[in-house]
Order: structure tokens, then sequence, then C-alpha cells
């Protein structure tokens, strides 16, 4: 019932073979997308045995199967968790109506925008880290980063039956495209920000995975409230696969600062330059991209004030995290939420309808989120027995989209002038020497547990394996 | 770890997430079918008191940090609050002397004497998380507990002799014509009606199932279970077992609330030749008595595979379903039964049938078309492993490798609890 069917060309437990249209449809998608992995994904890597993780049901017993497989031959495949009978939208103007299996019509142009905005992020964070493969820190981290992208890879092929089973001839013309756009390409770019900025780096690349995956997390759980209920069961398939992405930036940066710690105590120092010499990551520069980071990602939640926000909730389409566990009426007409905005020069919170502030709502929740993770790095430096501590930096730092696009705004939260803000920018975002310094370390390193200067060994392995064990084969 | 600690019966092997490791990524709690993982602000955590280490949420982790595992006393297993406020896992720490009476349990158990008792080993030998390779494909979870199947009881039939003190049962449950497709191995979780002393519902209770696939009845959809009614709990102490003294006295007719089907590595192989040895104590013959059915059911394809039952219990009296095995076909199961407290003779255990067999069961231990199940109280779990080890060490069989090779083909699995 839930099991995937394997023997197909697509595998999927949608019952594909029964609807022959769709079916030809996708199959005549999937070479297309085959191509666009042969020419974006990661680059010199379609001869390996890379020991991944393969979904072959949806439960929790069969969506974790790990071995050997080469990734162009990946079973990329539509994944579905099960029907729950009887399930009900539980928030907005439709509360209380059964969910839909079918898009509404007059919801048919926000649901494709909605599926589109989101199905554009997958093939776009796979082509921002296709040239990372080269500069690996260890066997195991490479592993990783192609588990990475072939999730992101599945989870472009979830968006892409939804546009093509109940989208029509605009949904086929969608899928196309986002196998055209191109992450940074001048004429034709991904459609978020974010993901049009290069990740140069593996320092860039975890702290990627931490931030810009966390905003998936968010915007997947956001949607698997849905009211479109294949919407939300394809979302919350995605939410499992997802978390190791999380996990990848989470230990990234936590072996990078841990590498850190051990060369300041080493060289009993903490100048950055002796750090850098010594072949480690200086925390001020772990600081710098975290804020470039923690900025942008908090960016990709939309202006504050948004009445497509609204519009979203309230016709059910896009709920907000962990709706259900919340004790609210679950309408929100008559709610007040404050959001910031610059007067006289500073930084003030103001109450506008909390329907229009849902944008907000959600990227608040995102930073909850990201500053316990900040503390758990933390807790690597104190272990250390060292007194430096990082920081996320105020939420207005560095935007460019909403209210606060265009204000400089210092990381402890003080509106600055256009002098001070360019008289501190390198100190407060990588500079151009900060990113030369840490190219500069990213040599390539992929000997069983051998790893770089930079970063030190992970605590534990996958899937119970030795982190000594031959995650990939080069052949 | 004090491998012997682990076999006492005030003992707990707790389930403990690394906080150090964790990411707070919400997929255990997600992926537990019971609701035994939760979490604050800081920490992820799992309930002692709920938690029934079915280890679904192991695979689902994306960091590893779920599989960590404490052995405790039962009374100082680590709450919820204290797990709330770690910044790293507590160290191991050596149990106590167990104490005069600390060892009894409600249930036959297997005691370590020093003469069986397993040095400690650094590397603990674990049993396969996968599936045999020619084993079926399980559907699993197919009902949470937000949406459970309702199921109909067609009997209820007592399997433990009349004198014994131990009341266990024989449940037949029917889906009617609603899907509950199982297999032998495999459990299902029933919810009691009613709430506890806080208000909320009851959580589920895992039971193995007792019948073979094509249902206790062949073609009808139906399987059984095997109770056992709980009434003092490890130490001892007058308890009364919610969930089995609700099953023990349901009668024909009356509805109960199933979840599952669960389970996806303690399954069979399906192809011809395989060799079976099952090990159990009381009620952890249920998936025993599943597989031995299915076996003799259809005998002809499985050539000259055989079965090798090693089971426990403190008397004949005792043992669940004592008349039928007796009378199963001796070219189709050797079985061995192992009696602790039969007046008048010293106590035997399973694991020393075990030792007796080892002429008979070192062949089959090299042997790769053999499969091992182990199922019962987890304090047999021990006695049973060293037994292996000292069978395969007295044949020149390699033990570490040997071990490994079994978890890795899904030759070797533990159930105990």
């Amino acid at each position: 019932m839930n099991g995937i069917d394997y023997s197909q060309k697509i595998p999927n437990n949608v019952n594909l073979s029964e609807d022959k249209t769709l079916q030809r449809a996708l199959e005549h998608w999937q070479p297309n997308y085959l191509a666009w992995w042969q020419d974006m994904g990661p680059d010199g890597s379609h001869g390996f045995d890379v020991y991944l993780r393969t979904a072959t049901s949806v439960d929790p017993a069969g969506w974790a199967q790990f071995d050997y497989v080469k990734m162009p031959e990946y079973r990329w495949g539509i994944f579905l968790n099960q029907r729950e009978e009887g399930r009900r939208i539980h928030f907005g103007d439709h509360k209380g109506e059964e969910v839909w299996q079918d898009v509404p019509g007059e919801h048919r142009a926000n649901l494709r925008r909605i599926i589109v905005t989101q199905g554009d992020t997958e093939p776009a964070s796979v082509e921002q880290q296709r040239h990372l493969g080269l500069t690996a820190p260890s066997m195991y981290d490479l592993r990783n980063l192609f588990q990475v992208n072939v999730e992101e890879g599945r989870h472009l092929w979830a968006m892409v039956y939804l546009l093509h089973r109940h989208f029509g001839r605009d949904g086929r013309e969608e899928a196309e495209a986002l196998l055209e756009r191109r992450s940074g390409d001048e004429d034709n770019p991904r459609i978020l920000g974010a993901f049009n900025e290069r990740t140069p780096d593996w320092l860039a690349f975890f702290m990627f995975t931490y931030f810009t995956d966390r905003d998936g997390k968010f915007q997947l759980c956001a949607l698997a409230e849905s009211g479109f209920d294949p919407l939300a069961r394809t979302t919350k398939f995605m939410l499992t696969e997802e978390a190791h992405h999380m996990f990848v930036g989470e230990s990234g940066v936590s072996r990078a600062i841990q590498r850190t710690c051990e060369v300041m105590n080493e060289l009993k120092t903490d100048d950055p330059a002796l750090v850098r010499a010594a072949g480690a990551i200086d925390l001020p520069t772990i600081q710098r991209y975290l804020n470039f980071h923690y900025s942008v990602t908090i960016d990709l939640f939309g202006a504050d004030q948004s009445s497509n926000a609204a519009i979203f909730y309230s016709a059910g389409l896009k709920g907000r995290f962990e709706e259900s566990k919340r004790d609210d009426d679950h309408v929100l007409r008559g709610g007040m939420y404050r959001v910031l905005e610059v007067q006289d020069g500073k930084l003030v919170e103001k109450e506008v309808p909390m329907l229009n502030a849902l944008n907000e709502v959600l990227r608040d929740d995102f930073i909850r989120d990201s500053v316990a993770g900040v503390e758990r790095w933390n807790k690597v430096i104190t272990k250390a027995g060292l007194p430096h501590r990082l920081t996320v930096p105020h939420k207005a730092f560095n935007r460019r989209i909403g209210t606060l696009a265009g204000v400089h705004v210092s990381p402890d939260g003080r509106v600055v002038s256009e002098a001070e803000w360019n008289a501190n920018e390198t100190k407060w975002l990588p500079s151009v020497e900060d990113r030369a310094f840490v190219a500069s370390l990213m040599g390539r390193v992929v000997e069983r547990n051998k790893y770089a200067s930079w970063i030190a060994p992970p605590m534990v392995g996958i899937n119970r394996q030795p982190i000594d064990f031959e995650y990939i084969r080069f052949n | 770890m004090n491998a012997t600690d682990a076999g006492r019966a005030d003992a707990l092997r707790q389930h403990v997430i690394d906080p150090e490791i964790c990411i707070r990524c919400n997929t255990c709690e997600e992926a537990c079918p019971i609701d035994a993982v939760t979490h604050d602000s800081r920490n992820y955590v799992v309930k002692p008191d709920v938690c029934n280490g079915c280890g679904a949420c192991v695979p689902p982790c994306p960091t590893g940090a779920i599989d960590n595992w404490r052995t405790v006393l039962r009374v100082d297993a680590y709450s919820v609050e204290a797990q709330l406020g770690w910044d790293e896992l507590p160290a191991e720490q050596a149990l106590p002397p167990a104490e005069g009476g600390a060892a009894f349990a409600p249930a036959p158990i297997v005691e370590t004497t020093s003469a069986s008792a397993a040095p400690a080993t650094a590397t603990p030998v674990r049993g396969a998380t996968v599936p045999p390779w020619s084993a079926a494909h399980p559907y699993t979870n197919l009902y949470r507990p937000s949406a459970p199947v309702t199921a109909t009881v067609m009997g209820n039939f007592r399997v433990t002799g009349e004198h014994s003190g131990s009341d266990t049962r024989h449940i037949v449950l029917d889906f009617g014509t609603l899907p509950f497709p199982v297999l032998e191995g495999q459990s299902i979780g029933i919810i009691p009606p009613g709430t506890d002393a806080q208000g909320r519902p009851h959580h589920a209770r895992q039971y193995s199932i007792a019948s073979p696939r094509d249902g206790e009845r062949p073609g009808y959809n139906n399987l059984s279970l095997t109770v056992k009614r709980v009434t003092a709990d490890h130490d001892g102490q007058p308890v009364r077992g919610v969930c089995s003294n609700y099953l023990c006295d349901v009668k024909k007719g009356d509805t109960v609330q199933v979840i599952g089907p669960f389970g996806a590595s303690f399954l069979m192989p399906n192809h011809p030749g395989t060799h079976l040895v099952m090990i159990c104590t009381g009620t952890g013959s249920a998936p025993m008595r599943a597989m031995t059915e299915y076996r003799r059911r259809y005998r002809e394809r499985f050539g000259d595979g055989h079965l090798t039952l090693f089971f426990g219990a403190r008397t004949a009296d005792e043992l669940p379903y004592f008349g039928p095995l007796t009378k199963l076909p001796k070219d189709f199961i050797d079985i061995h039964l192992a009696f602790s407290r039969t007046p008048g003779e010293p106590k035997r255990y399973v694991q020393d049938l075990m030792r007796e067999s080892s002429a008979s069961l070192a062949p089959l231990l090299s042997d790769p078309n053999t499969f091992i199940y182990v199922c019962g109280l987890k304090s047999m779990e021990e006695g049973v492993l060293a037994a292996l080890r000292d069978i395969a060490s007295g044949a020149e069989l390699p033990w570490e490798s040997l071990a490994d090779t079994w978890a890795r083909e899904g030759r070797l699995h533990l159930e105990t609890y």
C-alpha cells in the first residue's frame, strides 16, 4: 500500500501505471531531467559508486535503504505519504471542509505559483553546489554532498509530479522551465535571490545547508498543512529527507568550529592570523559567513507584510509552521502581529494584521530554530574551554526584501549611516579576502578517514558505519 | 557495560538520544508509532515508560544520535525532565549489586550464572536490522494511533495449564473486509479503552503475531496473539497491566482498536532449504508459533530445511501451547523445552539446553541457510548470545565475524523486552 513500485521506469507509490497519459508525460520529462543532471549535476562524479540511501517505502522502516549507487542511476521517483482518510482543512476560511484531492479552479494560479517556487529551489541548489566535489574535505563529506544533491533532485521530481498531474498543459510547461532556468544565469536565473548566489566553498555549503535548507524545512512544514492534499502528502515525505541536509550543515559547521578551537588551544592564541596560518578558519570569519547566510536566508521568507501570504493562508493553501499544534482559532481574522520598521532613524515595532504578517510569523519561527543550533555550536567552543561566542545578527541586518531593504542596520540592531556601514562591511560580512582565504584551504581530501586541515572528523558514521568506511568507490 | 547487567530483571535498557549529535529535526517524533518521543526547545528525549525499543526511529534519524542505550535500574531510569536538561549523554554507570529478591520476575527468565556469564566485550553483538534476502515484503504502519482499525474478537482461549499461576491467552482477532496484511514475526499495537490517571487516552501496547500470514484460520482475514496477564511488575510488586488484563478478559464479539503492523526485519526466509533456530521464553513464543505453523502448512515448499526450537518456561504448566507442540513430527522440528522451576529438578534454562545440543547446533551455525530468532524477556539475550558464542568457538568458528555476517545478512534476529 505504501511500498514503492521499482519495477516501473519511474519508481512511484502513486499507481502511475494506471494513468497512461500522465505516465507518458512524465516519461517524456524524465530524459530531459537526466540530461539536466548530466550537464548540471555534481561535476565529474558520474562514474562513482556512492553509498547512498534510497527510499523503498515511505514508512520509517523503508525509506532509508543504503547501498552503493552510481548517481545518474539513482532511482528518482515519486513518493507521497499515505492518504489519511477523513483529513480536513484545519485553517483559513475553508476550515472544517474536506481536503481537496484536485486543485480547486479558483486557487489554481496561486497553487501553481507556490509549487513552481518551491520546485525551482531544488535544481537550483544542485547547480550551486556542482563544483564542490572537487574540493571535498573528506570522503565522508563528499558522500553527504552527493546525498543532498540526489535528494534535491528527488524533490524536484516531487514538485514536477504535482505540476504534471494537476495543472495540465501549464504544468508541463512549468516543469520544462524548471530544467531551463539556471542558478546565477543573467538571462534566465532561478526565481529566488539566495538560489542565485554562488556556493563557492565548503564553509558556505555547510552554512547554506544549515540556514537555507532550514528555510526549506519551514516552507515544507507550512505546505504540509495545505488543504490541497497531494501537496501536503508530498511535502511531508520531503521533510524526512530534508532533515539529513540540515544535519550536514549543522555538523559541518560544528566540526569546522571544533577544529578551530583545537588549533586555538594548541597555539594558545585567538589571533585570526595565527589560526589561519595553522590551516584552520578563524572564528571571526565563521561569524561573518554566519551573518551572510543568515541574512540572505531570512529574506527568503518574503516581504514582512504580504497580501499574498494572507490569501494563501485564508484560502487554505499554506498554513503556519506546526499549525495544528497552535491553540488559536486558525482563521486569524482580527489577530495582530508585530513587525519591524524604521521611524526617525530607529527600528520600532508596529502592530499589523496577523494575516498580512504571516511571512514574518514563519520567519520568526525559523529564527528561533536557527538560534538554538547556533547555541549548540557555542557549546563546542565552551567545551574547548574558550570564552568566544557566535551570535546571529539582528533580523534587520543586511536585508534586501521588505520594508527593511535599503536600510543599513548593524548586526547588533542599530540603524547606521551609509558611511558607517561602508566602514564596517568587511567586519560584518565575508570580505573578498575572507573568501579567498577559505578558498585557499579547499584542497581535495578523499582518502579514507583523512580530513582537511580545517575540519574535525565526524562523531559518528552514516547508517551505523564506521567513520573510516569506504563511502565512495571512485573506480 | 557489564554484560550481565542487562540480564537482570530489575534493569532496563533505556533508549536515549545524544544531545550533542541530535539536530532537533523532529524525524524521530514523526516516526515513532507510539508517541514515545517528545521535545522542548532544548532537547529531543524518549519517554522511558512508553518506548518499547521497536527501533522504528533508528533508520530515519539523519544523525545517528538516536541509536544510544543505557542500562539502568528501572527505578533509576532517566526521567523525561532529566533528559531535557542534558548537554551531553551521561556515562554508562555500573549497576549496584542485585539484591536477593531483585532477580525475581513474573515470567520465566534466564538468570545468568557465573558459568555462562559472558565477559564484557567491546563490541556487543547486535541483531540484524535487515530481513533475510528472501523475506516477503512487509506492510508496516498501515494504521496509526490517530486512525486505528477496529477488529472483532473471534476467540479467547487459555493456553497455560489450568493450575498454573500464569494466565496466558490465545486471542483471535478478525479484520472483516479491511486490509491488515501481516507476516510471521511482525507485531501489532492494541489501544486499550479509557484513559490513564492523568486523563489522557492510553497509549498502544505491542504484541507479536502468533499466526501465519494466511490467517489463524487459513484463508480468513484474522490473526492471533499470545497475551500473558500481567499481575506483577519486573520487581515482583503487584501491578495490574492495563492492556494485558483488558485483552485477557475480552469476549467473542467484542471489538478492539488496532494499529500497525510493525516490524520489517524479524521476518522469515522464504527460500527452500532454510533452517530456523528459534529460541524463546514465555510469550516470546508467539512469533515462533507463527513461523512454525507457516512451515508446517507449506512444508513441501521448504525442501530439507529443518526447524529447531528452544523454549523456556518456569514449569510445563506455564508453557504456552505445550499440548500442540508435543504433537509435531520429530523429523519436522527438534523441540527442546527448559523448565526453571520444576520441583525437585535442577533449574534449566534455554542456554543450558543449547549448550547440550552443541553437536547438532554447530553445523547449523556455519550453514549460510540458517536463520536464528530470539524472542522473550530482555534477560535471556545475554545468556543466549554467550551460548551461541561458546558453541561457535567450540567448533572453531570465528565468533565476531560470524555474528557480524549474521547481522548483515539478516540471519540473527533479537527481539527482547
